[in-house]
Protein backbone atom coordinates (compact mmCIF):
# COMPACT_ATOMS: atom_id res chain seq x y z
CA UNK A 1 0.00 0.00 0.00
CA UNK A 2 1.39 3.43 -1.09
CA UNK A 3 1.82 6.20 1.55
CA UNK A 4 -0.54 8.54 -0.55
CA UNK A 5 -3.62 5.99 0.40
CA UNK A 6 -2.46 5.02 3.70
CA UNK A 7 -3.05 8.95 4.63
CA UNK A 8 -5.84 9.16 2.60
CA UNK A 9 -7.39 6.26 4.89
CA UNK A 10 -6.16 8.55 8.22
CA UNK A 11 -7.94 11.15 7.00
CA UNK A 12 -11.30 9.18 7.06
CA UNK A 13 -10.57 8.32 10.99
CA UNK A 14 -12.48 10.84 13.20
CA UNK A 15 -10.22 12.55 15.65
CA UNK A 16 -12.69 12.08 18.21
CA UNK A 17 -16.34 10.63 18.03
CA UNK A 18 -19.02 10.94 21.25
CA UNK A 19 -21.49 7.66 20.74
CA UNK A 20 -24.54 8.77 23.03
CA UNK A 21 -22.39 9.82 25.21
CA UNK A 22 -23.94 11.62 28.17
CA UNK A 23 -23.60 13.43 31.87
CA UNK A 24 -25.51 12.74 34.89
CA UNK A 25 -24.52 13.90 37.77
CA UNK A 26 -24.83 12.37 41.13
CA UNK A 27 -27.30 14.50 42.25
CA UNK A 28 -29.33 13.27 39.60
CA UNK A 29 -28.81 16.98 37.65
CA UNK A 30 -28.63 15.73 33.79
CA UNK A 31 -25.66 18.31 32.28
CA UNK A 32 -25.53 16.75 29.00
CA UNK A 33 -28.26 14.76 27.24
CA UNK A 34 -26.46 11.75 24.89
CA UNK A 35 -24.12 13.52 22.32
CA UNK A 36 -23.18 11.52 18.79
CA UNK A 37 -20.76 13.29 17.39
CA UNK A 38 -17.56 12.88 15.35
CA UNK A 39 -14.94 15.16 14.65
CA UNK A 40 -12.25 14.95 11.42
CA UNK A 41 -8.89 15.67 11.25
CA UNK A 42 -8.23 19.10 10.17
CA UNK A 43 -11.85 20.97 11.44
CA UNK A 44 -12.34 23.68 13.50
CA UNK A 45 -15.16 22.92 15.49
CA UNK A 46 -17.24 25.86 17.90
CA UNK A 47 -19.36 24.39 20.52
CA UNK A 48 -21.89 27.42 21.25
CA UNK A 49 -24.49 27.94 23.68
CA UNK A 50 -25.28 29.75 26.88
CA UNK A 51 -23.87 28.94 30.41
CA UNK A 52 -25.37 25.65 31.47
CA UNK A 53 -25.60 24.08 28.09
CA UNK A 54 -23.21 21.39 28.56
CA UNK A 55 -20.21 22.66 26.30
CA UNK A 56 -17.54 22.82 28.78
CA UNK A 57 -18.87 19.43 30.01
CA UNK A 58 -18.43 17.70 26.13
CA UNK A 59 -15.29 19.35 25.97
CA UNK A 60 -14.04 18.01 29.35
CA UNK A 61 -15.14 14.29 28.55
CA UNK A 62 -13.32 15.05 25.60
CA UNK A 63 -10.05 15.62 27.40
CA UNK A 64 -11.11 12.85 29.25
CA UNK A 65 -11.37 15.05 32.50
CA UNK A 66 -14.35 13.45 33.39
CA UNK A 67 -16.15 10.25 32.15
CA UNK A 68 -19.59 10.04 30.54
CA UNK A 69 -22.33 8.86 32.91
CA UNK A 70 -23.04 6.90 29.64
CA UNK A 71 -22.12 6.02 26.07
CA UNK A 72 -18.53 6.46 25.20
CA UNK A 73 -15.88 8.34 23.88
CA UNK A 74 -13.23 7.00 20.83
CA UNK A 75 -10.04 9.32 19.87
CA UNK A 76 -8.79 8.09 16.89
CA UNK A 77 -11.00 4.56 17.22
CA UNK A 78 -9.01 4.06 20.07
CA UNK A 79 -10.04 4.26 23.93
CA UNK A 80 -8.20 6.86 25.86
CA UNK A 81 -5.45 4.90 26.54
CA UNK A 82 -4.47 3.70 23.17
CA UNK A 83 -4.15 7.26 22.62
CA UNK A 84 -0.17 7.44 23.33
CA UNK A 85 0.17 4.28 21.51
CA UNK A 86 -0.97 5.32 18.18
CA UNK A 87 0.97 8.31 18.80
CA UNK A 88 -1.45 10.78 18.78
CA UNK A 89 -1.69 13.67 21.80
CA UNK A 90 -4.16 15.97 22.98
CA UNK A 91 -3.70 19.21 24.68
CA UNK A 92 -6.27 21.68 26.25
CA UNK A 93 -6.10 25.71 26.58
CA UNK A 94 -8.11 26.56 29.59
CA UNK A 95 -10.35 29.59 30.66
CA UNK A 96 -7.74 31.32 32.37
CA UNK A 97 -4.43 31.43 31.11
CA UNK A 98 -3.18 29.01 34.22
CA UNK A 99 -0.05 29.76 34.12
CA UNK A 100 2.38 28.55 37.06
CA UNK A 101 3.15 32.43 38.75
CA UNK A 102 6.31 31.02 40.18
CA UNK A 103 7.71 29.95 36.37
CA UNK A 104 9.09 32.58 34.10
CA UNK A 105 7.20 32.44 30.55
CA UNK A 106 10.15 29.97 28.95
CA UNK A 107 9.72 27.61 31.94
CA UNK A 108 5.99 27.46 31.58
CA UNK A 109 5.80 26.59 27.98
CA UNK A 110 8.50 24.16 28.44
CA UNK A 111 6.69 22.35 31.44
CA UNK A 112 4.65 19.62 29.09
CA UNK A 113 8.21 18.83 27.34
CA UNK A 114 9.68 18.59 30.96
CA UNK A 115 7.03 16.48 32.43
CA UNK A 116 8.21 14.07 29.46
CA UNK A 117 11.65 14.37 30.65
CA UNK A 118 12.61 15.97 26.89
CA UNK A 119 16.74 16.92 26.85
CA UNK A 120 16.35 20.45 28.12
CA UNK A 121 18.01 22.24 25.00
CA UNK A 122 15.59 20.66 22.34
CA UNK A 123 12.83 21.43 24.92
CA UNK A 124 14.31 24.91 25.01
CA UNK A 125 14.39 25.35 20.76
CA UNK A 126 10.79 23.64 20.75
CA UNK A 127 9.94 26.63 23.17
CA UNK A 128 11.46 28.91 21.25
CA UNK A 129 9.42 27.83 17.83
CA UNK A 130 6.09 27.98 19.75
CA UNK A 131 6.82 31.31 21.63
CA UNK A 132 7.64 32.66 17.99
CA UNK A 133 3.97 31.03 16.49
CA UNK A 134 2.30 32.88 19.11
CA UNK A 135 3.95 36.52 18.58
CA UNK A 136 5.97 36.04 22.00
CA UNK A 137 9.56 35.83 21.15
CA UNK A 138 11.50 38.13 23.74
CA UNK A 139 9.50 37.33 26.36
CA UNK A 140 11.52 34.38 27.78
CA UNK A 141 12.49 35.35 30.97
CA UNK A 142 9.17 37.49 31.93
CA UNK A 143 7.21 36.25 34.74
CA UNK A 144 3.44 35.83 33.83
CA UNK A 145 2.16 38.47 35.95
CA UNK A 146 4.66 41.05 34.05
CA UNK A 147 2.51 40.08 30.18
CA UNK A 148 -0.80 41.68 30.27
CA UNK A 149 -3.75 39.07 29.76
CA UNK A 150 -3.63 38.58 26.04
CA UNK A 151 -0.28 38.04 26.45
CA UNK A 152 -0.85 35.69 28.87
CA UNK A 153 -3.20 33.78 27.38
CA UNK A 154 -0.54 33.67 24.27
CA UNK A 155 2.18 31.93 26.17
CA UNK A 156 -0.72 29.35 27.36
CA UNK A 157 -1.50 29.14 24.02
CA UNK A 158 2.31 28.33 22.98
CA UNK A 159 2.34 25.76 25.74
CA UNK A 160 -0.17 23.90 24.09
CA UNK A 161 1.56 24.14 20.99
CA UNK A 162 5.07 23.02 22.31
CA UNK A 163 3.52 18.92 21.76
CA UNK A 164 2.45 19.15 18.52
CA UNK A 165 -0.90 18.62 19.30
CA UNK A 166 -3.25 16.41 17.10
CA UNK A 167 -6.28 17.66 18.97
CA UNK A 168 -6.04 21.24 20.03
CA UNK A 169 -9.59 21.55 23.07
CA UNK A 170 -9.97 25.07 24.22
CA UNK A 171 -12.22 26.00 26.74
CA UNK A 172 -13.52 29.82 26.37
CA UNK A 173 -10.04 30.82 25.88
CA UNK A 174 -10.68 34.48 25.30
CA UNK A 175 -13.69 35.30 27.37
CA UNK A 176 -12.26 37.05 30.11
CA UNK A 177 -10.62 39.18 27.64
CA UNK A 178 -11.52 43.29 26.13
CA UNK A 179 -12.55 42.54 22.41
CA UNK A 180 -10.23 44.48 20.52
CA UNK A 181 -7.56 41.96 22.45
CA UNK A 182 -9.85 39.08 21.79
CA UNK A 183 -10.88 39.83 18.12
CA UNK A 184 -7.16 39.54 17.31
CA UNK A 185 -6.13 36.92 19.54
CA UNK A 186 -8.95 35.02 17.25
CA UNK A 187 -7.64 36.17 14.22
CA UNK A 188 -4.00 35.02 15.10
CA UNK A 189 -5.59 31.71 16.31
CA UNK A 190 -7.31 30.94 13.24
CA UNK A 191 -3.71 31.98 11.40
CA UNK A 192 -2.20 29.26 13.21
CA UNK A 193 -4.94 26.48 12.84
CA UNK A 194 -4.53 27.27 8.95
CA UNK A 195 -0.97 26.94 8.94
CA UNK A 196 0.05 23.94 11.11
CA UNK A 197 -3.12 22.07 9.78
CA UNK A 198 -4.54 21.83 13.58
CA UNK A 199 -7.76 20.16 14.37
CA UNK A 200 -9.15 22.55 16.99
CA UNK A 201 -12.14 22.29 19.37
CA UNK A 202 -13.74 25.41 20.62
CA UNK A 203 -15.92 26.44 23.08
CA UNK A 204 -17.61 29.96 23.27
CA UNK A 205 -21.04 31.52 24.03
CA UNK A 206 -19.71 34.34 21.68
CA UNK A 207 -22.00 33.93 18.29
CA UNK A 208 -19.15 36.18 16.40
CA UNK A 209 -16.15 34.21 17.42
CA UNK A 210 -17.52 30.95 16.32
CA UNK A 211 -18.47 32.45 13.43
CA UNK A 212 -15.49 33.69 12.49
CA UNK A 213 -13.24 30.73 13.77
CA UNK A 214 -14.93 27.57 12.52
CA UNK A 215 -15.96 25.28 9.97
CA UNK A 216 -18.49 24.26 11.62
CA UNK A 217 -20.45 25.00 14.45
CA UNK A 218 -22.02 22.80 17.22
CA UNK A 219 -25.66 24.90 18.81
CA UNK A 220 -26.11 23.60 22.01
CA UNK A 221 -28.86 24.88 24.74
CA UNK A 222 -28.91 24.38 28.44
CA UNK A 223 -31.58 22.52 30.98
CA UNK A 224 -31.07 20.27 29.93
CA UNK A 225 -27.86 20.53 27.99
CA UNK A 226 -28.07 19.34 24.50
CA UNK A 227 -26.86 19.95 20.96
CA UNK A 228 -29.44 21.96 18.60
CA UNK A 229 -28.09 22.21 15.89
CA UNK A 230 -25.11 21.62 13.25
CA UNK A 231 -24.11 24.59 11.24
CA UNK A 232 -21.18 24.54 8.77
CA UNK A 233 -19.53 28.06 7.91
CA UNK A 234 -18.97 27.69 4.12
CA UNK A 235 -16.25 30.25 3.87
CA UNK A 236 -12.55 29.75 2.57
CA UNK A 237 -9.47 30.01 4.36
CA UNK A 238 -7.47 31.32 6.11
CA UNK A 239 -10.16 34.55 6.96
CA UNK A 240 -8.91 37.99 7.77
CA UNK A 241 -10.60 40.69 9.94
CA UNK A 242 -12.43 41.57 6.41
CA UNK A 243 -14.95 38.27 6.99
CA UNK A 244 -16.46 40.16 9.65
CA UNK A 245 -18.45 42.69 7.93
CA UNK A 246 -19.57 40.58 4.97
CA UNK A 247 -23.19 39.79 4.41
CA UNK A 248 -22.53 36.50 4.77
CA UNK A 249 -21.06 36.83 8.07
CA UNK A 250 -24.17 38.49 9.30
CA UNK A 251 -26.53 35.68 7.69
CA UNK A 252 -24.55 33.05 9.74
CA UNK A 253 -24.43 35.04 12.76
CA UNK A 254 -28.48 35.63 12.53
CA UNK A 255 -29.02 31.98 11.66
CA UNK A 256 -27.09 30.45 14.81
CA UNK A 257 -28.79 33.46 17.10
CA UNK A 258 -31.94 31.97 15.72
CA UNK A 259 -31.35 28.57 16.25
CA UNK A 260 -30.70 30.12 19.46
CA UNK A 261 -34.04 31.65 20.50
CA UNK A 262 -35.74 28.93 19.33
CA UNK A 263 -33.95 27.09 22.02
CA UNK A 264 -34.57 29.47 25.17
CA UNK A 265 -38.36 30.25 23.79
CA UNK A 266 -38.94 26.70 23.97
CA UNK A 267 -37.45 26.18 27.01
CA UNK A 268 -39.62 28.94 28.34
CA UNK A 269 -42.78 27.96 27.51
CA UNK A 270 -41.54 24.04 29.09
CA UNK A 271 -41.59 25.75 32.14
CA UNK B 1 8.37 56.06 46.13
CA UNK B 2 11.89 56.75 48.08
CA UNK B 3 10.43 59.34 50.20
CA UNK B 4 7.83 56.56 51.15
CA UNK B 5 10.58 53.98 51.89
CA UNK B 6 12.48 56.62 54.41
CA UNK B 7 8.74 57.13 55.77
CA UNK B 8 8.11 54.02 56.44
CA UNK B 9 10.80 53.33 59.01
CA UNK B 10 11.35 57.13 59.83
CA UNK B 11 7.67 56.98 61.38
CA UNK B 12 7.86 54.04 63.91
CA UNK B 13 11.17 55.02 65.01
CA UNK B 14 9.94 58.42 65.95
CA UNK B 15 7.13 57.03 67.98
CA UNK B 16 9.74 55.35 69.16
CA UNK B 17 11.99 57.92 70.50
CA UNK B 18 9.46 59.59 71.88
CA UNK B 19 7.94 57.01 74.22
CA UNK B 20 10.89 56.56 75.39
CA UNK B 21 11.53 60.40 76.20
CA UNK B 22 8.42 60.49 77.51
CA UNK B 23 8.90 57.59 80.13
CA UNK B 24 12.24 58.69 80.66
CA UNK B 25 10.74 62.58 81.43
CA UNK B 26 7.69 60.80 83.47
CA UNK B 27 10.27 58.75 85.75
CA UNK B 28 12.26 61.62 86.73
CA UNK B 29 9.80 63.97 87.15
CA UNK B 30 7.50 61.87 89.23
CA UNK B 31 10.47 60.20 90.72
CA UNK B 32 9.01 57.16 90.45
CA UNK B 33 11.49 54.48 92.57
CA UNK B 34 13.62 52.07 90.26
CA UNK B 35 12.27 49.09 92.04
CA UNK B 36 9.06 49.90 90.02
CA UNK B 37 9.91 51.68 86.86
CA UNK B 38 13.47 52.30 85.79
CA UNK B 39 14.51 54.61 83.58
CA UNK B 40 15.32 53.54 80.46
CA UNK B 41 18.62 54.75 80.91
CA UNK B 42 18.99 52.84 83.94
CA UNK B 43 18.05 49.79 81.94
CA UNK B 44 20.63 50.26 79.14
CA UNK B 45 23.12 51.04 82.20
CA UNK B 46 22.17 47.45 83.41
CA UNK B 47 22.08 45.22 80.47
CA UNK B 48 25.60 46.58 79.95
CA UNK B 49 26.47 46.02 83.52
CA UNK B 50 25.09 42.42 83.40
CA UNK B 51 25.87 41.90 80.08
CA UNK B 52 27.89 38.88 80.97
CA UNK B 53 25.18 37.36 82.56
CA UNK B 54 22.11 38.45 80.31
CA UNK B 55 24.05 36.73 77.25
CA UNK B 56 24.58 33.63 78.54
CA UNK B 57 20.93 33.07 79.46
CA UNK B 58 19.96 35.11 75.58
CA UNK B 59 21.76 32.11 74.18
CA UNK B 60 20.14 29.45 76.17
CA UNK B 61 16.57 31.07 75.15
CA UNK B 62 17.89 31.45 71.77
CA UNK B 63 19.13 27.45 71.42
CA UNK B 64 16.01 26.49 73.06
CA UNK B 65 13.76 28.80 70.45
CA UNK B 66 15.66 27.62 67.09
CA UNK B 67 15.89 24.40 68.55
CA UNK B 68 11.72 24.29 68.76
CA UNK B 69 11.59 26.00 65.88
CA UNK B 70 13.14 23.90 63.71
CA UNK B 71 11.67 20.76 65.18
CA UNK B 72 8.26 22.31 64.40
CA UNK B 73 8.85 23.44 60.81
CA UNK B 74 10.70 19.09 60.37
CA UNK B 75 7.45 18.26 62.06
CA UNK B 76 5.31 20.29 60.69
CA UNK B 77 5.62 20.01 57.21
CA UNK B 78 5.88 16.07 57.58
CA UNK B 79 2.67 16.27 59.05
CA UNK B 80 1.08 18.74 56.44
CA UNK B 81 2.67 16.18 53.55
CA UNK B 82 1.18 13.43 55.28
CA UNK B 83 -2.37 15.03 55.80
CA UNK B 84 -2.79 15.83 52.06
CA UNK B 85 -1.95 12.10 50.65
CA UNK B 86 -5.49 11.39 51.56
CA UNK B 87 -8.58 12.38 53.16
CA UNK B 88 -9.26 10.31 55.35
CA UNK B 89 -5.46 11.03 56.97
CA UNK B 90 -6.49 14.39 57.76
CA UNK B 91 -10.12 13.87 58.44
CA UNK B 92 -9.04 11.07 61.13
CA UNK B 93 -5.79 13.17 62.70
CA UNK B 94 -6.69 17.12 62.41
CA UNK B 95 -9.07 17.62 65.02
CA UNK B 96 -5.81 16.07 67.48
CA UNK B 97 -3.82 18.85 65.94
CA UNK B 98 -6.24 21.36 66.60
CA UNK B 99 -6.62 19.60 70.39
CA UNK B 100 -2.63 20.43 71.08
CA UNK B 101 -3.46 23.64 69.76
CA UNK B 102 -5.46 24.41 72.18
CA UNK B 103 -4.23 23.02 75.49
CA UNK B 104 -2.39 25.76 76.83
CA UNK B 105 1.30 24.66 76.90
CA UNK B 106 1.61 25.62 80.57
CA UNK B 107 -0.79 23.14 81.78
CA UNK B 108 0.99 20.61 80.19
CA UNK B 109 4.49 21.35 80.74
CA UNK B 110 4.91 19.75 84.32
CA UNK B 111 4.51 16.05 82.26
CA UNK B 112 6.40 16.83 79.32
CA UNK B 113 9.06 18.06 81.81
CA UNK B 114 8.68 14.76 84.41
CA UNK B 115 8.57 12.50 81.16
CA UNK B 116 11.63 14.14 79.35
CA UNK B 117 14.92 13.14 81.26
CA UNK B 118 16.87 16.43 80.08
CA UNK B 119 15.82 19.79 80.61
CA UNK B 120 16.52 21.17 77.16
CA UNK B 121 15.33 18.68 75.71
CA UNK B 122 12.01 19.10 77.60
CA UNK B 123 11.82 22.77 77.19
CA UNK B 124 12.53 22.29 73.30
CA UNK B 125 9.74 20.02 73.26
CA UNK B 126 7.37 22.74 75.04
CA UNK B 127 8.42 24.75 72.63
CA UNK B 128 8.38 22.74 69.55
CA UNK B 129 4.10 21.94 70.68
CA UNK B 130 3.49 25.60 70.84
CA UNK B 131 4.87 26.51 67.47
CA UNK B 132 4.09 23.33 65.67
CA UNK B 133 0.31 24.12 64.76
CA UNK B 134 1.09 27.16 62.19
CA UNK B 135 3.18 25.14 60.07
CA UNK B 136 0.33 22.08 60.12
CA UNK B 137 -2.19 24.29 59.17
CA UNK B 138 -0.50 26.61 56.57
CA UNK B 139 1.40 24.09 54.87
CA UNK B 140 -1.55 21.97 54.57
CA UNK B 141 -3.69 24.79 52.99
CA UNK B 142 -1.20 25.70 51.12
CA UNK B 143 -0.46 22.01 49.52
CA UNK B 144 -4.80 21.84 48.86
CA UNK B 145 -5.02 25.55 47.46
CA UNK B 146 -3.38 24.12 44.10
CA UNK B 147 -4.97 26.38 40.96
CA UNK B 148 -7.56 22.99 39.75
CA UNK B 149 -6.87 23.99 35.95
CA UNK B 150 -3.12 23.15 36.58
CA UNK B 151 -4.32 19.74 38.52
CA UNK B 152 -6.32 19.03 34.71
CA UNK B 153 -3.30 20.76 33.14
CA UNK B 154 -0.59 18.10 34.88
CA UNK B 155 -3.07 15.17 34.83
CA UNK B 156 -3.43 15.62 30.61
CA UNK B 157 0.42 15.95 30.53
CA UNK B 158 0.18 12.27 32.59
CA UNK B 159 2.12 13.83 35.26
CA UNK B 160 3.75 11.18 37.97
CA UNK B 161 2.35 11.87 41.47
CA UNK B 162 6.03 12.84 42.41
CA UNK B 163 6.11 15.32 39.69
CA UNK B 164 3.04 17.54 40.70
CA UNK B 165 4.04 17.03 44.01
CA UNK B 166 7.97 19.01 43.07
CA UNK B 167 6.48 21.30 40.08
CA UNK B 168 2.71 22.12 41.46
CA UNK B 169 1.98 21.47 44.83
CA UNK B 170 5.08 22.73 46.86
CA UNK B 171 5.79 25.98 44.76
CA UNK B 172 1.72 26.89 45.17
CA UNK B 173 2.43 25.92 49.04
CA UNK B 174 5.54 28.58 49.47
CA UNK B 175 3.25 31.22 49.92
CA UNK B 176 1.60 29.65 52.87
CA UNK B 177 4.37 28.31 54.41
CA UNK B 178 6.26 30.97 54.73
CA UNK B 179 3.24 32.83 56.14
CA UNK B 180 3.29 29.64 58.92
CA UNK B 181 6.86 30.27 59.00
CA UNK B 182 6.16 34.23 60.27
CA UNK B 183 3.69 33.12 63.00
CA UNK B 184 5.91 29.94 63.80
CA UNK B 185 9.22 31.69 64.56
CA UNK B 186 7.56 34.08 67.05
CA UNK B 187 5.56 31.33 68.77
CA UNK B 188 8.73 29.41 69.25
CA UNK B 189 10.13 32.35 71.14
CA UNK B 190 7.44 32.49 73.35
CA UNK B 191 7.00 28.81 73.75
CA UNK B 192 10.64 28.95 74.91
CA UNK B 193 10.14 31.52 77.74
CA UNK B 194 7.05 30.70 78.75
CA UNK B 195 8.30 26.47 79.21
CA UNK B 196 11.74 28.15 81.11
CA UNK B 197 8.90 30.12 83.45
CA UNK B 198 7.35 26.92 84.15
CA UNK B 199 10.35 24.77 84.51
CA UNK B 200 12.02 27.53 86.45
CA UNK B 201 15.37 25.76 85.48
CA UNK B 202 18.13 27.18 87.65
CA UNK B 203 21.94 26.85 87.73
CA UNK B 204 24.50 27.01 84.16
CA UNK B 205 21.12 26.40 81.36
CA UNK B 206 19.17 29.23 82.75
CA UNK B 207 17.05 30.87 80.08
CA UNK B 208 15.85 34.72 79.75
CA UNK B 209 13.14 33.74 81.74
CA UNK B 210 14.75 32.28 84.64
CA UNK B 211 16.71 35.79 84.90
CA UNK B 212 12.94 37.22 84.88
CA UNK B 213 11.73 34.86 87.34
CA UNK B 214 15.12 35.88 89.54
CA UNK B 215 14.95 39.74 88.76
CA UNK B 216 11.53 39.63 90.34
CA UNK B 217 12.19 37.72 93.61
CA UNK B 218 15.10 40.01 93.88
CA UNK B 219 13.27 42.88 93.21
CA UNK B 220 16.02 43.52 90.76
CA UNK B 221 13.67 45.80 88.31
CA UNK B 222 16.07 47.07 86.23
CA UNK B 223 17.67 43.93 85.11
CA UNK B 224 14.29 42.59 84.75
CA UNK B 225 13.28 45.40 82.18
CA UNK B 226 16.87 44.74 80.38
CA UNK B 227 16.05 40.71 79.94
CA UNK B 228 12.24 41.43 78.67
CA UNK B 229 14.11 44.03 76.13
CA UNK B 230 16.24 41.08 75.16
CA UNK B 231 13.33 38.75 74.26
CA UNK B 232 11.72 41.44 72.20
CA UNK B 233 14.48 42.29 70.07
CA UNK B 234 14.88 38.31 69.67
CA UNK B 235 11.35 38.24 68.76
CA UNK B 236 11.73 41.27 66.40
CA UNK B 237 14.98 39.83 64.57
CA UNK B 238 13.31 36.52 64.25
CA UNK B 239 10.19 38.15 62.67
CA UNK B 240 12.35 39.76 60.11
CA UNK B 241 14.97 37.13 59.21
CA UNK B 242 11.20 35.48 58.14
CA UNK B 243 10.52 38.25 56.22
CA UNK B 244 14.09 37.87 54.71
CA UNK B 245 13.70 34.65 54.15
CA UNK B 246 10.01 35.00 52.05
CA UNK B 247 11.30 37.96 50.46
CA UNK B 248 13.92 35.71 49.00
CA UNK B 249 12.25 32.47 48.37
CA UNK B 250 8.95 34.29 46.55
CA UNK B 251 10.57 37.91 45.93
CA UNK B 252 10.64 37.14 42.24
CA UNK B 253 6.52 35.92 41.96
CA UNK B 254 4.45 36.21 44.47
CA UNK B 255 2.09 38.97 45.29
CA UNK B 256 2.87 39.66 48.51
CA UNK B 257 6.61 40.32 47.82
CA UNK B 258 6.07 41.79 44.40
CA UNK B 259 6.56 45.79 44.78
CA UNK B 260 4.05 47.41 42.85
CA UNK B 261 4.46 49.62 40.14
CA UNK B 262 2.18 52.43 39.37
Amino acid sequence: MSAVSLSAIEARVPVVEALSADKVYADGTRALNPVDLAIWPGEFVTLLGPSGCGKSTLLKMIANLIAPSDGRLLWWRHGFDGVGEAGKNLVMVFQDATLMPWSRVQANVRLPLDLQKINRDTANSRVAEALALVGLTGFERHYPRQLSGGMQMRASIARALVTEPNLLLMDEPFGALDEITRNRLDADLIQLWWKKKLTVIFVTHSIYEAVFLSTRVIVMAARPGRVLAEVTIDEPHPRTDAFRVTQKFAAYAKQLSEHLADASTRGATDL
Amino acid sequence: MKADRYFSWLAPVTVGAIAVILWHALVKALEVPHYLVPSPALVVQTLFADWGLLFGSLLVTLKITFGAFFMAVLVGTVVAFLFVQSRWVEVSFFPYAVLLQVTPIVAIAPLIIIWVRNPTAALVVCATLVALFPIISNTTLGLRSVNPALIDLFRMNKASRWQTLVRLRIPSAAPYFFGGLRISSGLALIGAVVAEFVAGTGGTSAGLAYQILQAGFSINIPRLFAALFLITVTGVLLFLLMVLLSKLALGSWHESEVKQEA
